[in-house]
């Protein structure tokens, strides 16, 4: 597992006070882990300072899944 | 009850006459304070007469940067933000078909910018916490109007508005976002009024006296308890009665 796919997994479980293995790269946060929109916001929150990098409000739209995140955020730091 | 014991508070404008009554209040109620302001020695001043569990923080709300700065040095500096109270406030009044462009934008740049960006620091500490307390200083007058205060008018009316919002949005989050509209308190502006001026503002008032900041600041010190967790998006007006809304 990348070091990536780690971490968002670690903030998003703590966040979103879920089961870890319910966190796969194509689980939904809104759809699949009950995460509001407020959340949406947090999660990216916590990505940015997580990872040190911005993350735009077009680019934060589309992140929706555990692995749209993973994957921008290994573009933006890889 | 309305005990602040273990909690931190940031107040603006604490070198002023409402904000210093707030300050001493919260800090007596048992909170940590950071108290701000653009002058220094009245800072000091007032860091000294509380002694313990408080931090100066100076700031010119007229810099942006600076606020958005203004609650992580806060937080910092108290090892964490429970309570903002955006008290500071001016006013340049005028009629409004004499009024300058730099006289509004002054105005909603401090009255109601500076809120804005406070908020928007304040908040995310708040939201990870799961706790927060936020109180914006407006006045009577942006619900009732003023003649020669649209500026500050449009920016107290302003504050109600961004509390609504906000309350809103943070209101699952067991962040509260609440306004407190003074009436005519006592300041050294009140002192200098005759007594005819005095007696056309007391009929005004049905308790037939000015306001007091500890009066401002009860409130205040209401709003931040934990007791009032349930109360978001209000405004609680203090004035004697002088406006019932
Ligand atoms: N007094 C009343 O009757 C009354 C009625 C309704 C509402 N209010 C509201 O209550 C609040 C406090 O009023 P007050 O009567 O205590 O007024 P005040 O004694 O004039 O205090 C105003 C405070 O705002 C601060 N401030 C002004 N411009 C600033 C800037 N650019 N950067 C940082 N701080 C700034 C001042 O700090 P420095 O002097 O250190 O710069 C001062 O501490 C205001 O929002 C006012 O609109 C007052």
């Amino acid at each position: 597992m990348s070091d990536v796919l780690a971490r968002v997994k670690k903030i998003v479980v703590e966040h979103l006070d879920v089961e870890e293995d319910k966190v796969t790269e194509s689980a939904s946060f809104i759809d699949d882990l009950g995460a509001d929109s407020l959340d949406n916001v947090e999660l990216v929150m916590a990505f940015e300072e997580e990872f040190d990098i911005e993350i735009p409000d077009d680019a934060a739209e589309h992140i929706q899944t555990v692995g749209a995140a993973v994957k921008f955020i290994s573009e933006k730091t890889g | 009850m309305f005990s602040l014991e273990g909690k931190t508070a940031l107040v603006t404008g604490a070198t002023g006459g409402i904000g210093g009554a707030i300050a001493r209040t919260l800090h007596a109620q048992g909170a940590t304070v950071t108290i701000s302001g653009t002058r220094q020695e009245k800072l000091d001043e007032l860091k000294a007469e509380l002694g313990e569990r408080v931090h100066a923080i100076a700031c010119n709300l007229d810099d942006g940067e600076a606020v958005d700065a203004l609650p992580k040095q806060a937080a910092e500096a108290m090892g964490g933000l429970d309570i903002l109270v955006a008290n500071a406030g001016i006013t340049k009044d005028g009629l409004l078909m004499r009024m300058k462009d730099e006289d509004w934008q002054q105005v909603l740049k401090i009255n109601l910018e500076s809120y804005f960006r406070l908020s928007r620091a304040a908040l995310r500490g708040m939201m990870k916490a799961r706790h927060g307390r936020i109180i914006g200083i407006t006045s009577v007058v942006g619900v009732m109007g003023n003649p020669g205060q649209a500026n500050y008018c449009a920016s107290k009316a302003g504050m109600i508005g961004f509390t609504k919002s906000l309350a809103q949005e943070v209101a699952a989050r067991g962040v509260t976002a609440n306004c407190v509209a003074p009436g005519f308190i006592a300041s050294p502006m009140t002192d200098a009024l005759n007594d005819q001026q005095r007696e056309a503002i007391l009929s005004k008032i049905p308790a037939n006296d000015l306001g007091s900041g500890e009066d401002i600041a009860a409130a205040v010190a209401y709003l931040a308890s934990d007791e009032a967790h349930y109360v978001t998006g209000q405004t609680l007006h203090v004035n004697g009665g002088m406006a019932m809304i």
